[in-house]
């Protein structure tokens, strides 16, 4: 089972600032391990954001996103209170879902 | 009687080998319709892929910001801050030019999202990072340079 994502959704005037950490290897299929094996090719494919059950931000992605991959985005017209959820999927089949309640910025 | 017997057989295993799909990962309920583009992203080169996700006759745009370092240190981990300021703005896809499989990925905006993304990236060697905007179903196009002094693809 993957790690929990972090989560960050705060609201910056009307717009939703989303920033997530995912934890995954993102492996290439290129990289040589200890033993001088290639590791195998192991990475996140599709991403799905959700607020309050509709989908805003979707993304496919190859191997070339970097490890413990980083993404950020905005959704306008969101609230204080509001749910944030992403799931990810990867080339194996593993997927996870995180779900954040969008709190007021500074 | 054999017949109908035969085509209820049929149903089920197709049926069967869905669910089996669905469990494998292969298609998730939601992006059924949309599948991870498999023949894009195994594209070796950037013209092959942009032409298996569909990008033709892009127009060079300035309303599209790129933001990466020009030069970054560990192509690891280069990071990447990606506006378009066309109006209408629905998927942004990103391709690096030099890297083994250039195409990285589509950002689709909806609902209220704004085309905007950040993300971070492993880019081989130096190459233009080359961002496509899609709104109302024409492409907009424009790249940067992003110098690497060491590589972030193996080890």
């Amino acid at each position: 089972m993957a790690e929990p994502m972090k989560i960050r959704a705060t609201l910056q005037g009307d717009v939703a600032d989303v920033r997530v950490l995912m934890a995954h290897p993102m492996e290439t299929g290129q990289r040589k391990d200890a033993a001088g094996k290639l590791v195998p090719l192991h990475f996140i494919q599709t991403i799905t954001a959700q607020l309050n059950g509709r989908t805003v931000f979707t993304a496919d992605v190859s191997q070339a996103v970097s490890r413990n991959p980083v993404f950020a985005f905005k959704v306008k017209g969101a609230k204080v209170g509001d749910k944030l959820s992403i799931t990810w999927q990867d080339n194996t089949g593993d997927k996870r879902t995180d779900e954040v309640v969008i709190r007021a910025g500074s | 009687m054999h017949h109908t017997r035969r085509s209820v057989l049929k149903g089920a295993w197709a049926l069967g080998a869905l669910a089996t799909a669905v469990a494998a990962g292969l298609l998730s309920p939601a992006r059924a319709l949309a599948a991870w583009n498999k023949g894009a992203f195994e594209a070796k080169n950037i013209a092959d892929a942009m032409k298996s996700v569909g990008v033709s006759n892009a127009e060079e745009s300035k309303a599209i910001e790129i933001r990466a370092p020009e030069i970054a240190e560990n192509g690891a981990v280069v990071p990447i801050d990606i506006t378009s300021n066309i109006p209408g703005t629905t998927s942004i896809s990103v391709f690096i030019e030099k890297n083994p499989f250039p195409y990285t990925g589509t950002f689709d905006f909806s609902q209220g999202a704004v085309p905007y993304v950040h993300l971070r990236v492993k880019i081989g060697e130096s190459s233009p990072v080359r961002v496509v905007a899609t709104a109302a179903g024409k492409h907009y196009t424009t790249a940067k340079e992003v110098k690497v002094t060491i590589g972030g693809c193996g080890g």
